[in-house]
């Protein structure tokens, strides 16, 4: 029998090609790449349980390979093998070593689990409050007294102290480069602390079945020095206590207008309107439209022409605009800055 | 007229199968249905897969993708591995045990109809305004009223109704087994197969009313506006999860319980050795239906319960690792000295030792919380519940069928195609899943319907979907390979295997009463003893007589139909339908319990000439 000889070709080839050709993915997403304390604690946990796993792997392989070959039928072969009814010493082993290696992972577990229960109050922490909703995220900074959406800031080498909760359904928080996830419960909230070592943005993800846009409902976490943190919330401040900017433009002007009245009612700009929907004041200094697509006009244009196209099931209305009110808001959106960078 | 009517009642084709009570020929109706519950499973699979095979594409709709891995793990947990398992419990415990029958045979009957109409009124919600799409766990609040359709409504019906006839199901092969065993058949002395389906239906005693339960709050919640689960009015959306998981993680063990059994009894039949360690093996195996009950909440470890739970929920659920190891090195030792032979059912039972081992080596990395928060809901966890269920569950029920396909049906299954059958679904089933390990780790959660293109996710998913189609074909090979035998004139001889235990003693397909005499257990593998003491068969514990036999009725299929159309009457707020179905059900009852039925004897000089017809 020529068939586990197969089996093994196949197994390596996959495991060398999901390994070599993806390079344990993307930098700013995976949780092979750990860019903080947290994850790289995780890192660690996963490393010594597989290499315990693939051990035990290595032994029951070698004995299942060596049976194979070693006792597979040969023609004419005759009598009847013996009938062993068992073994008590071998039993024992097996009972015993499986025990000892899960006691080596139990001890780092238990450690593990309890430093990333731990919670921060807001003298060794950034504080910051996340609610979910189908299908964007909600960050506020009590402490600090600003509030974005979609993209989330944060100061490099800090803790972050995150309280979690949704709105409607049940969403799952998940930054896999900076730590695990942690379920948002409607009704109930829950705790998280996460800290990014290195500036720059990372990918999060929703990653509880949410609805029809689950897949879509990303997030970006962007990571900066923290000067430049403390300067970022200071504009916000400075921008949420006054009257929205006044417009540069005639036709940004326009869309001013529109915007006022039609979109105020759900999104808030500059301490003005409404929560139904993601707080605009820095809506222009985003990395992504809807957390998904490119920050480009066209795609804002797109959006806003169709805000179930890009995502589906979400609670945009379709306000029905024409082209040129589509341009105008496009135009006023993009003053919509707290930050010097265009 | 005597109390006992003196002929078997005459009937033939599909009158025969809808109201029989023959635990053999309820064993072909789950078969039957399993098999297309397993196919529109794997359809819906297909088009997942096709779905993620590039990144961004749109061949179905984020909806219908939803409702698509819903239905399908649904589909696939409820519909299609469940039956299976229970037609080879249905075709086998009895004959392995020694008995002529189930111990309540009409409540087996009841056990897969109600299980059927609940299948396909669930099934029906594709055609009837959407079909669930809040998951196969359902979580709140996702799957209340204000955030879903009525596909879920479809959910809590065809669930709770498919859910009565499987707990029904178990509790008749509990007391079957401890009731009906053939003289000296001891407890420590009947084969694997036999025990695992034992534990398996204490399993289903136990968790199936908790199911029962949330789906009976949800079903309050969504049709009659109960707040259960409702935190805008005081619900509370964690208790669902526990309700779903009370029942959800024993469910994995009755569906891969029987499964260890069906491995123990081939690897042992084809090594031509007896099981090593066969006491630690009973031992393991009652130790996991134990520990299983005790760690369902690994599945919430990202829900909050805190760093105490969590870490007693992992540090219980490693401990499993440590019986289902006894379980792999005793199947290794089981073969060490044998003379192994590698007909198609062998070759499945033996690839399911390293993919079972690969699933199992991931379940403990998962056991451990913090790790757990990465892995969690990602694609990590996907691969991981398909080396278990696909790697280990659905290889140890095709060893299952190669190796007791010509006990059931009297013909055996063609071996060429067999060997492609295994090949193919075997290295499809490593290209799909293998791959998802990564992915997982790379930032894909699970249950999306697309992800974007600049991830690098795409070269995984494209791997996987190639799989997909590998398992696709191996499916096929499977159901040619049925209808190949089924027009083979060739007949199976009543012990192809060189087997070892009682259902080899009598002819395949067994007849109707299954054993002429009640046959004498001597020692554990019954049928191994006798040959080893140079008997032709079995030795009889009684002598030949009259043969007493349950008559066949329609009343399963009619009460299980009354609950079948109340469903759609809770589904459709239409109380008349509800009533008029609830009636109907009861008046059944009612017949069943009034009505004297004495069952008919098999004459002496009848026996012999009955088979059952395949
Ligand atoms: C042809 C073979 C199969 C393929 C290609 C396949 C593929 C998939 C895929 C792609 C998913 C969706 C993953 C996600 O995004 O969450 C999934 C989910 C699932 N599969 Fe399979 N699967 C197969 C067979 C099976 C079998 C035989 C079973 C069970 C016996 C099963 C049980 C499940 C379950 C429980 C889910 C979760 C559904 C949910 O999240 O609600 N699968 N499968
Ligand atoms: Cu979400």
């Amino acid at each position: 029998m020529k068939g586990w000889q197969q089996y093994w070709r196949q197994f390596s080839l996959f495991a060398l090609l999901a390994l070599v050709l993806t390079g344990c993915g993307k930098d700013e997403l995976s949780a092979l790449k750990p860019s903080g304390p947290v994850a790289a604690m995780q890192f660690d946990l996963m490393k010594l349980s597989s290499a315990i796993m693939i051990g035990v792997f290595i032994v029951v392989m070698t004995i299942f390979t060596y049976v194979l070959i070693r006792y597979r039928k040969r023609p004419g072969q005759q009598g009847i093998p013996k009938q062993v009814e068992g073994n008590h010493a071998l039993e024992i082993l097996w009972t015993v070593i499986p025990f000892l290696l899960l006691i080596i992972m139990a001890i780092p577990t238990v450690t593990t689990g309890f430093a990333l229960h731990k919670e921060y109050p807001k003298e060794e922490a950034v504080q910051v409050k996340v609610t979910a909703h189908q299908f964007w995220w909600e960050f506020e900074y009590p402490d600090l007294g600003v509030a974005t959406a979609q993209d989330l800031v944060l100061p490099v080498g800090k803790k972050v102290q995150f309280v979690l909760s949704a709105s409607d359904v049940k969403h799952a928080f998940w930054i896999p480069a900076l730590g695990g996830k942690i379920d948002t419960n409607p009704g109930q909230e829950n705790k998280m602390w996460l800290q990014a070592d290195k500036t720059g943005i990372y990918y999060g993800k929703c990653a509880e079945l949410c609805g029809a846009s689950h897949a879509l409902m990303d997030f970006k976490v962007e990571v900066m020095e923290q000067a430049d943190f403390d300067t970022w919330v200071a504009n916000m401040k400075g921008v949420q206590a006054k009257e929205p900017a006044t417009a540069t433009s005639p036709l940004a002007a326009e869309g001013q207008q529109i915007f006022d009245k039609s979109c105020l009612g759900c999104h808030a700009v500059a301490g003005k309107g409404g929560k139904m929907g993601p707080n605009l004041t820095n809506f222009a200094d985003r990395e992504r439209v809807a957390g998904i697509k490119a920050h480009t006009p066209q795609n804002i244009a797109e959006w806003l022409k169709d805000p179930q196209k890009m995502k589906p099931g979400n609670k945009m209305p379709n306000l029905n605009l024409d082209d040129n009110q589509v341009k105008a808001l496009v135009e006023y959106m993009g003053t919509l800055s707290v930050s010097e960078k265009k | 007229m005597s109390a006992h009517a003196s002929h078997a009642p005459n009937r033939s084709g599909l009158w025969d199968y809808l109201t029989t009570v023959d635990h053999k020929k309820i064993a072909i109706l789950y078969l039957i249905a399993g098999g297309i519950f397993f196919l529109a499973g794997g359809l819906e699979a297909l088009l997942i897969r096709l779905q993620l095979m590039y990144p961004e594409i749109e061949l179905v709709g984020a909806k219908t993708f939803n409702e698509l891995i819903t239905m399908h793990g649904t589909t696939m947990i409820f519909l299609a591995v469940m039956p299976v398992i229970f037609a080879l419990m249905n075709a086998i415990v009895p004959l392995q045990i020694g008995a002529r029958d189930v111990a309540f045979p009409f409540v087996n009957a009841l056990g897969f109809w109600l299980f059927f109409f609940g299948g396909v009124l669930l099934n029906t919600s594709w055609f009837l305004g959407g079909a669930p799409d809040a998951g196969w766990t359902s979580y709140t609040t996702l799957a209340l009223n204000q955030y879903s359709g009525i596909g879920v409504d479809f959910y809590v019906l065809g669930l709770q109704i498919a859910g009565l006839g499987t707990l029904i199901g178990g509790i008749n092969f509990l007391v079957t087994i401890i009731n009906m065993r053939a003289p000296g058949m001891t407890f420590m002395r009947m084969p694997m197969f036999t025990w695992s389906s034992f534990i398996t239906s204490g399993l289903i005693l136990f968790a199936f009313p908790a199911i029962t339960v949330g789906l009976v709050l949800l079903m309050f919640d969504r049709l009659f506006g109960g707040n259960f689960f409702n935190p805008d009015a005081g619900g509370n959306v964690v208790i669902w999860e526990h309700l779903f998981w009370i029942f959800g993680h024993p469910e994995v063990y009755i569906l891969i319980l029987p499964a260890f059994g069906i491995i123990s009894e081939v690897v042992s039949t084809f090594s031509r050795k007896r099981l090593f360690g066969y006491s630690s093996m009973v031992f393991a195996t009652a130790l996991i239906g134990f520990l299983g009950f005790m760690v369902w909440a690994h599945h919430m470890f990202t829900t909050g319960l805190g760093a105490i739970a969590n870490t007693l929920f992992g540090l219980a659920t490693m401990l499993i690792a440590v019986p289902t190891g006894i379980k792999i090195f005793n199947w290794l030792l089981t073969m060490w000295g044998g003379q192994i032979r590698f007909p198609t059912a062998n070759l499945f039972a033996v690839g399911f030792i390293p993919t079972f081992t690969i699933g199992g080596m991931t379940g403990v990395m998962l056991a451990v919380p913090p790790a757990d928060y990465q892995y969690h809901d990602s694609y990590f966890v996907v691969a991981h519940f398909h080396y278990v269920i696909v790697g280990g569950l659905v290889f140890g029920l095709f060893a299952g069928l190669y190796y007791w396909w010509p006990k059931m049906f009297g013909k055996m299954l063609n071996e060429t195609i067999g060997k492609w059958n295994f090949w193919t679904f075997f290295i499809g089933f490593h290209l799909t899943f293998f791959p998802q390990h990564f992915l997982g780790l790379m930032g894909m959660p699970r249950r999306v319907f697309t992800y974007l293109k600049d991830q690098n996710l795409d070269m995984g998913n494209f791997i996987s979907t190639i799989g997909a189609f590998g398992m696709t074909i191996g499916t096929i090979l499977f159901l040619i390979n049925v209808v190949v035998a089924a027009k083979s004139s060739k007949r199976a001889p009543a012990d192809p295997w060189d087997g070892r235990s009682l259902e080899w003693a009598i002819p395949s397909p067994p007849p109707e009463y299954n054993f002429v005499q009640t046959p004498l257990v001597r020692g554990l593998d019954a049928l191994w003893v006798e040959k080893m003491a140079g008997n032709k068969g079995m030795t009889p514990a009684e002598p030949i007589g009259d043969i007493h036999m349950p008559s066949p009725s329609f009343l399963p299929f009619l009460m299980s139909l009354g609950l079948f159309v109340a469903g759609y009457g809770f589904i459709y707020h239409n109380y008349v339908v509800v009533v008029i179905g609830l009636l109907f059900t009861l008046g059944c009852m009612f017949t069943r319990s009034v009505k004297d039925d004495p069952g008919y004897h098999i004459h002496e000089d009848e026996l012999e000439e009955k088979g059952v017809k395949a």
